[in-house]
């Protein structure tokens, strides 16, 4: 392969042998591989088309398909804005809209110090919290706009 | 059995027959778009909805199957507006440019518009905006165009097992590309055009090389050159096709006069240098079937085709361990296109590099396949300088005003005109292998077949065997074609081999499209089965006709070797008529 080799881990490598046969293995096996890289690198994908014999279109096709799969790298600090109808009626839109012009980005893209990241994401489970915003796995439920700001120094902060 | 009604008109078909096969039995044809004769249905246009009594639910009838005592209708006035809305849909997303469109006049989309009436755009236009992909100087990738039917999709990976391209995204946004968003030369894909052929609209086409043409048949003064052209064995059974005649009639020498009226100067047949391809590889198999039945050289058998350029690209990508057992002539088109250019060059006195090379296929990959290696620069110059697809030289000869059908007939140029029926075969699966048969006999016993008839590897089975006894040995030969059907042999040869066994076959021809070259993805649009078949008869009615039906017995073969190649496998002829192959990476990027 032209696409330089990728390193998985011990633990990785496991995953992928105890699920090579079964059936659903591919989704199963791709959360893995973003759990340990972030995102589901190029290189990744490639490594795992040789391992299960799987086209990488095919790859491609589901990674491409369910938002969760990320093909490049998020932020160090992913932001999830629920879009969820509970979400949604409670104005997280306004919550999207704050994000993206504190950070200077749009959804989808990684701000420039590889910090943050935005994803509009559909129900985390807690619309009894709406609006709900997640950063990594914190949960902030009940948000107003207002207190974005606060939120986000909190992690510029930790860096 | 299953007894039923389509708008009250009896029908009996086989369990598991679908509504819209069910109806083409009782004259009721009911319209299709994402659905194809080649493919599964995929129920993903929903251009075939029809009712069923007593269900309330409008219907797809390419993937339901009729069912006992069911009353069908497939025509009335609601449905027909749900057709027409679409229709209306689809074009809500689809540029409006029909008159500049490849495919304008040859498009389903454009087709059922026009039967359907649509006059208005009720829906807001959604036009996306994505890259043209023309990054295989093969097949042009134009994904604005693509209403997601998922045909190409399905005949890359189902029909073909390239997996060039897949369904990216989601809803909306789902558009038809490669892994990872390469470009198409940058992955798997080896050009077969099969997703060209079975594209209902213009999203996926050959690159249009005719203007290069008739600029090199224009130029004059200093920078005239001299045009020579040759034409594949499958060309002459579909071109009709494009003019009104049905598929499979022969109009070989109504193609030569239709060349020589678009202004080549020498008309060439593919079909000669198909003669002489067997000549080469069938010296290559008599040596290496010799070496093996005295013990030597086994791991060189089996010896496996290598005239169809899709199948040499796929071969490198997913079989580069069978590099040894490939044979290493080339293919007849470049192989002509390197005597033309040396030894015909020579003979009329013409300097190479003022001879305009031109060959006319039934393949897109005959594209790519002239700039392949170094090996198609044999003469020094670009062995052949464009290659056109049936459907291009069809656009040809109607600019040009030509009436190919009461055009008189008019003979090939010597010496590389006159074929045998072994050559006009190649243009079907199983030809190559019936021709290479009947020469490796004559070159092992030098004498000839009583039968040169191999009806085992005709017809359209996806692999064929057949065994025939040389000189008291067995030769066992295999035949596959459509991709996707080469797995399966080359697993047994690859099993055999790691197992130390006796290899299954001797010799392997393979043909990446369905029903081998006539089949074509430069073809003219629509084949099906029996579009196929009648081409496969139009081809095996030529080699009949034949006065020589051996390739050794052309007597302008000989000629050619006489006057210059001096021997099959000869160094001269190493140096022309043969090539290299090496591993390719599935991906570059």
């Amino acid at each position: 392969m032209a696409v330089a080799q990728i390193e998985f881990s011990k633990e990785l490598q496991s995953f992928v042998r105890e699920w090579r046969d079964k059936p659903g293995n591919l989704i199963m096996i791709l959360h893995r591989v973003q759990q340990e890289f972030t995102y589901i690198p190029r290189e990744a994908a490639e490594q795992l088309s040789r391992d299960l014999k799987i086209p990488l279109a095919k790859i491609y096709g589901v990674i491409t398909f369910y938002h969760y799969f990320k093909t490049t790298k998020p932020g160090k600090h992913r932001i999830s804005i629920c879009l969820g109808t509970a979400c949604y009626l409670k104005g997280s839109q306004s919550l999207i809209e704050e994000t993206e012009s504190i950070l200077g980005i749009s959804g989808s893209e990684v701000t420039e110090d590889g910090l943050f990241s935005i994803d509009a994401v559909r129900c985390v489970g807690c619309c009894g919290l709406a609006p709900v915003m997640m950063v990594g796995d914190e949960v902030y439920g009940k948000l107003t706009k207002e207190q974005v700001p606060e939120i986000i120094a909190k992690y510029r902060n930790i860096g | 059995m299953v007894n039923a009604k389509i708008n009250g008109i009896p029908v009996q078909v086989a369990e598991g027959t679908t509504i819209l096969d069910a109806a083409e039995k009782v004259n009721v044809r009911i319209p299709k778009l994402c659905y194809n004769d080649d493919l599964p249905a995929w129920a993903a246009c929903g251009i075939c909805i029809v009712k069923v009594e007593r269900n309330p639910k409008m219907l797809r009838a390419c993937c339901t199957p009729l069912e006992e005592g069911m009353s069908v209708i497939t025509h009335d006035p609601e449905i027909v507006q749900v057709r027409k809305t679409v229709i209306e849909l689809i074009l809500s997303t689809h540029p409006d440019d029909c008159l500049q469109c490849p495919r304008n006049q040859s498009c389903e989309l454009q087709t059922l518009a026009s039967e359907f009436g649509v006059r208005e755009q009720p829906f807001e236009k959604r036009l996306r905006d994505l890259p043209i992909d023309t990054s295989t100087k093969s097949l042009i990738l134009n994904p604005d165009k693509c209403i997601r039917c998922g045909r190409c999709v399905t005949v890359c990976q189902q029909m073909q097992n390239v997996w060039a391209i897949e369904f990216l995204g989601r809803g909306e946004s789902t558009r038809i590309a490669p892994a990872a968003d390469v470009s198409l030369a940058d992955g798997p894909c080896i050009k077969c055009g099969q997703c060209s052929a079975h594209c209902p609209v213009g999203a996926i086409y050959e690159l249009d090389q005719t203007k290069e043409v008739w600029d090199a048949l224009m130029k004059g003064g200093e920078e005239a050159k001299t045009c020579v052209v040759q034409i594949a064995p499958a060309v002459r059974v579909a071109l009709g096709e494009e003019f009104g005649l049905k598929p499979g009639t022969v109009l070989t020498k109504k193609i030569y006069s239709a060349l020589r009226r678009l202004g080549f100067d020498t008309v060439f047949d593919t079909n000669f240098s198909a003669d002489l391809t067997i000549l080469e590889e069938g010296t290559e198999f008599v040596k290496r079937f010799t070496d093996f039945a005295s013990g030597n050289n086994k791991e060189l058998m089996p010896l496996i085709t290598s005239c169809c350029p899709a199948w040499v690209d796929y071969m490198e990508k997913y079989y580069a361990d069978m590099i040894p057992n490939f044979s290493t002539a080339k293919s007849p088109m470049q192989m002509m296109g390197s005597m033309i250019k040396t030894y015909w060059a020579e003979k009329a006195k013409v300097d190479p590099k003022k001879i305009f090379s031109v060959a006319i296929m039934p393949c897109t990959a005959k594209k790519w396949e002239s700039g392949r290696n170094k090996d198609m620069f044999s003469s020094g110059e670009r062995d052949v300088d464009v290659v056109l697809t049936t459907r291009e030289l069809a656009r040809m000869i109607k600019q040009a005003g030509i009436d190919l059908v009461n055009l008189p007939e008019e003979e090939a140029d010597s010496p590389m005109g006159p074929y045998t029926g072994a050559g006009t075969i190649f243009g079907a699966t199983g030809g190559v292998m019936e021709a290479a048969l009947r020469s490796a006999y004559y070159l092992v016993t030098k004498e000839d077949l009583k039968d040169v008839n191999f009806t085992g590897v005709r017809g359209l089975s996806g692999i064929k065997e057949a065994r025939i006894h040389i000189k008291g040995i067995e030769v066992r030969v295999a035949v596959a074609h459509q991709m996707g059907n080469i797995a399966s042999v080359l697993e047994e040869v690859r099993k055999a081999k790691a197992d130390g066994k006796d290899v299954p076959w001797h010799f392997i021809e393979v043909m990446a499209c369905r029903g081998g070259c006539i089949g074509g993805g430069g073809q003219p649009y629509g084949a099906t089965d029996a579009v196929r078949q009648q081409r496969m008869a139009g081809i095996y009615s030529d080699d009949e006709k034949s006065t020589y039906r051996c390739s050794h017995h052309n007597p302008f073969i000989g000629t050619v070797y006489k006057e210059f190649l001096e021997q099959p496998g000869s160094h001269k002829a190493h140096q022309l008529l043969h090539t290299h192959y090496r591993k390719l990476e599935l991906y570059n990027k």
